[in-house]
């Protein structure tokens, strides 16, 4: 499926959209750490829980869930909370 | 107004100067290397290195002179620990950062939000590196920085939990696990201290604690015995007598002879002899590289709403050179008033040249040298973000 990467990711990354896969959310992050490795412990903290200012839109719906099932066609977008200004 | 006289430095060392100098300015958006010559009059700035990024420590690894670690994260990204073994050329992020574990049946779970502090292990293991993160735990890296451990008899320990609190127990950004220090003696003898939660000492490489408060004082009206109401500031070891202590506390400045007995050692209040207009609480805590009665402090004005800037917006260090029988000012080139300076825990540090000079980072972003032990003082670098660290290595 396709994930937006914010600018804050990009050095992980090199692109602002990427292929990845999973089930779930949380296995999306890990394929993102497979390609990416780094990137999920930017966005997902030791926890397992979505850090405080990072936002996943799941087909532009907000999504904190990371057992939130996903499929091939989905579109998932990592953006950074805008937390104040 | 007129200033304070300066009185003349006295310990000198017969050791040949370093040639180079660095100096690591860790901030809030960043962090910049000053790089000086042997005079330390001409200085060459690199930045900014992680533009955007929480800087809270960069530190030179002693041990090999060229691999750098810094602590980072971003007001969204979580923290990480980058390292460079090409002074700063490139960097690489740790693959396990400092996180914590999450034991089954143990106290409520914690994430780590920033890595604090940064302390390079004992010179007979290299690549061995301790971190103090915030919320309060302690971890250890035995490959350079690429990857860290926690240490459960802290991290996970249901009595030192209790003595951190919460986050509305600790300092305004979040409680703190700091002056991680390794005993030059002995490389299992460990002590860390705690904002708040105390200081504590390890002689097992830290598999078990012994608390270190006897003699510390806490705010008036709360129990001194009660571990969790002292707040160490910053606590150093001698480099010249490894068993002697100085730490500035939120309740004064101490001193401990002794450190590594059988029994635990009392902490003697220094501070007593400070002007009573100025007070002794401040953050950081600077020891001379070779006098174990010299130390210096810059103090803050702790009264009332604890605005924690310079005392009469007169900013200045003090100085004892009798191990805290006597303190002297030393202003001379610092701003003559209306300057409400911060000087952070990890701001203010000294090189250990011939004649050693002084250097702090201030909130607004200042950068200063307190050259001759402090004696004069001048501006290295203005502008710059809030500062956070200021840590000075010797290149050879």
């Amino acid at each position: 499926m396709k994930v937006l990467i914010p600018g804050a990711l990009r050095s992980y990354t090199r692109a602002s959209q990427v292929e990845a896969a999973g089930a779930t959310l949380d296995a999306l992050f890990a394929d993102l750490d497979r390609r990416y490795p780094g990137l999920r412990f930017r966005v997902v903290d030791e926890q397992n829980l979505l850090r405080p200012n990072m936002r996943v839109f799941v087909n532009g719906v907000g999504v904190r869930d990371l057992g939130r099932s996903l499929g091939p066609d989905d579109f998932v977008a990592v953006v950074l909370a805008l937390s104040g200004g | 107004m007129s200033r304070t006289p300066a009185p003349a430095p006295t310990a000198r060392s017969k050791t040949a100067p370093a040639q180079r100098l660095a100096v690591f300015v860790a901030t809030r958006k960043g962090a910049w290397i000053y790089h000086g010559d042997a005079r330390r009059k001409a200085w060459r700035c690199d930045g900014p290195h992680f533009l955007g990024h929480i800087i809270s420590h960069v530190r030179l690894d002693p041990r090999d002179g060229r691999t750098l670690l810094a602590a980072a994260k971003t007001g969204h990204l979580g923290p990480t620990v980058f390292r460079s073994t090409d002074f700063g050329r490139s960097w690489k992020e740790a693959k396990q950062p400092p996180a914590f574990a999450n034991p089954a049946g143990g106290p409520p779970a914690r994430s780590v939000d920033h890595t604090f502090w940064l302390t390079p292990g004992h010179a007979s293991e290299r690549d061995t590196w301790y971190a103090g993160t915030s919320p309060q735990g302690l971890f250890r890296s035995e490959d350079g920085g690429v990857s860290w451990t926690p240490l459960p008899a802290v991290n996970d320990d249901p009595q030192f939990r209790e003595w951190m609190g919460t986050v509305q127990d600790g300092t305004p950004d979040g409680p703190k696990l700091h002056s991680v220090t390794v005993d030059p003696r002995d490389p299992a003898h460990l002590l860390f201290a705690m904002s708040g939660g105390g200081v504590h000492e390890s002689f097992d490489a830290g598999r078990s604690w012994r608390t270190m408060i006897q003699g510390l004082e806490v705010v008036e009206g709360f129990d001194p015995t009660t571990v969790t109401f002292h707040d160490p500031h910053c606590v150093r070891p001698c480099p010249s007598r490894p068993d002697r202590l100085y730490q500035q506390n939120h309740c004064g400045i101490y001193r401990l002879d002794g450190w590594g007995g059988a029994t635990a050692s009392t902490w003697q209040r220094i501070g007593r002899k400070m002007p009573k207009r100025v007070g002794d609480v401040g953050f950081p805590m600077v020891l001379h590289p070779r006098d174990a009665d010299t130390a210096w402090v810059f103090p803050m004005d702790a009264a009332t709403v604890w605005p924690r800037t310079s005392p009469e917006g007169r900013p200045a260090a003090y100085v004892t050179r009798n191990a805290g029988r006597t303190w002297q000012r030393l202003d001379q080139g610092l701003p003559e008033d209306q300057a409400w300076w911060t000087v952070k825990r990890q701001a203010m540090t000294v090189d250990a040249q011939r004649t050693p000079a002084l250097y702090l980072g201030t909130t607004s972003g200042e950068l200063w040298i307190g050259r001759d032990e402090g004696a004069k003082w001048s501006n290295i670098a203005r502008h710059l973000p809030e500062i956070y660290a200021v840590e000075v290595a010797e290149l050879g």
